[in-house]
């Protein structure tokens, strides 16, 4: 009870909430055998490559593997720079 | 007749495989069933000492493998249930003295005279595994509520489809209510979501199964207890009846009752 009490007043998320993120993280880590420098660097260089053809918001972009089911989602969300000036 | 091979596995060790095994080949064999559990942990026997067979073993799997006795004088007649019985390992040889092969050959003589054969596998991802899952027809992996025995699960899940069993289901042991409550457990559906597969049952923490394995009698036996009731509910899934889970919320019984009075419970 004390331990509910003091959840109650606290922002500490409880050790089930932790045990959740932290499986979340090693079953996709596990799965893909991909780390998370790995991931970062794979970002960069998506980066890089989207780049040479189109100019993009690099600040914003986010890249994640979600889990649908047993099977794994690279997802990259890229924001594209605006507004495009268009040259007439 | 034509047995149905299951192996039982969970990657990790001291989860509840042995404890499993002895209590769905006893739920089965209540009902009816004729049943044989073959202990694949060669090496380390335990599955003896959890059905109370440990004082009858003559011949064990590794016997029969090696052409020292036949198949049925390795098979050790249940004390409590007609129609169960033990193929208990060896205790003093190693993982290696038997294959895949040899496992497979050991089932399909054992088939044409039983209902199921369930198999008690070693923990790791090893040979003795491989030998363990060789012949299963369906795979169930085990785990408890915890990162390490999950992680280990997902694992096992990932080797068990890549080696063309069919994708296993999943029982989940030793669950919490009260912890789960307090959100210091992982409940049931954190881990179905995080594994992906199709749960098979939930066996509570229940003090008895450490009574009744103390004395050598499967809790399945005692029809009295959570554990055992859940026991029997996943025999009667295997059977193929459509058995809702277990009401594990039994001690805050007092709101529940007044509801099921008003007929607005939600079960």
């Amino acid at each position: 009870m004390d331990n509910f009490i003091s959840r109650i007043f606290s922002k500490e998320p409880s050790s089930a909430d932790k045990a959740r993120e932290r499986l979340r993280l090693v079953l996709i880590n596990d799965r893909t055998d991909l780390s998370s420098d790995a991931l970062e660097s794979l970002k960069d260089d998506l980066l890089d490559v989207i780049s040479r053809y189109i100019k993009i918001d690099a600040k914003s972009m986010r890249i994640n593997i979600t889990q649908d089911g047993r099977q794994q989602r690279l997802i990259a969300d890229i924001p594209i720079a605006g507004p495009i000036s268009r040259k007439y | 007749m034509s047995a149905k091979v299951i192996t039982i596995t969970s990657g990790k060790g001291g989860v509840g495989k042995t404890t499993a095994i002895a209590n769905i080949g006893a739920a089965l064999a209540s009902k009816g069933q004729k049943v044989a559990c073959i202990d694949a942990d060669i090496g380390l026997r335990n599955l003896d000492v959890v059905m109370g067979l440990e004082n009858r073993i003559v011949y064990d799997l590794v016997d029969v493998v090696e052409g020292r006795c036949r198949l049925n004088q390795a098979m050790i007649k249940d004390k409590h249930i007609p129609d169960l019985y033990l193929i208990p390992t060896a205790q003093t040889r190693d993982k290696t003295a038997v294959s895949p092969t040899d496992m497979i050959r050991l089932c399909n003589e054992l088939r044409s005279d039983l209902d199921w054969i369930l198999i008690d596998s070693p923990a790791g991802i090893e040979r003795g595994f491989k030998n363990a899952i060789a012949p299963a027809d369906e795979v169930i992996v085990i785990t408890n509520p915890e990162v390490s025995a999950v992680r280990d699960a997902d694992r096992i899940i990932g080797i068990v489809e890549a080696e063309e069993k069919g994708t296993p289901r999943l029982l989940i042991n030793r669950l919490d209510t009260e912890m789960v409550k307090q959100n210091d457990m992982l409940s049931a559906d954190d881990v179905v979501d995080l594994l992906a597969i199709h749960l098979l049952g939930i066996v509570p923490e229940d003090k008895a199964v450490i009574i009744s394995t103390n004395k050598g009698t499967p809790i399945a036996l005692d029809t009295n207890s959570l554990a055992g009731q859940a026991y029997h509910n996943i025999a009667r899934r295997l059977l193929g009846e459509n058995v809702p889970l277990l009401d594990l919320d039994k001690s805050s019984g007092f709101f529940n009752r007044i509801s099921s009075v008003f007929g607005s419970g939600e079960k």
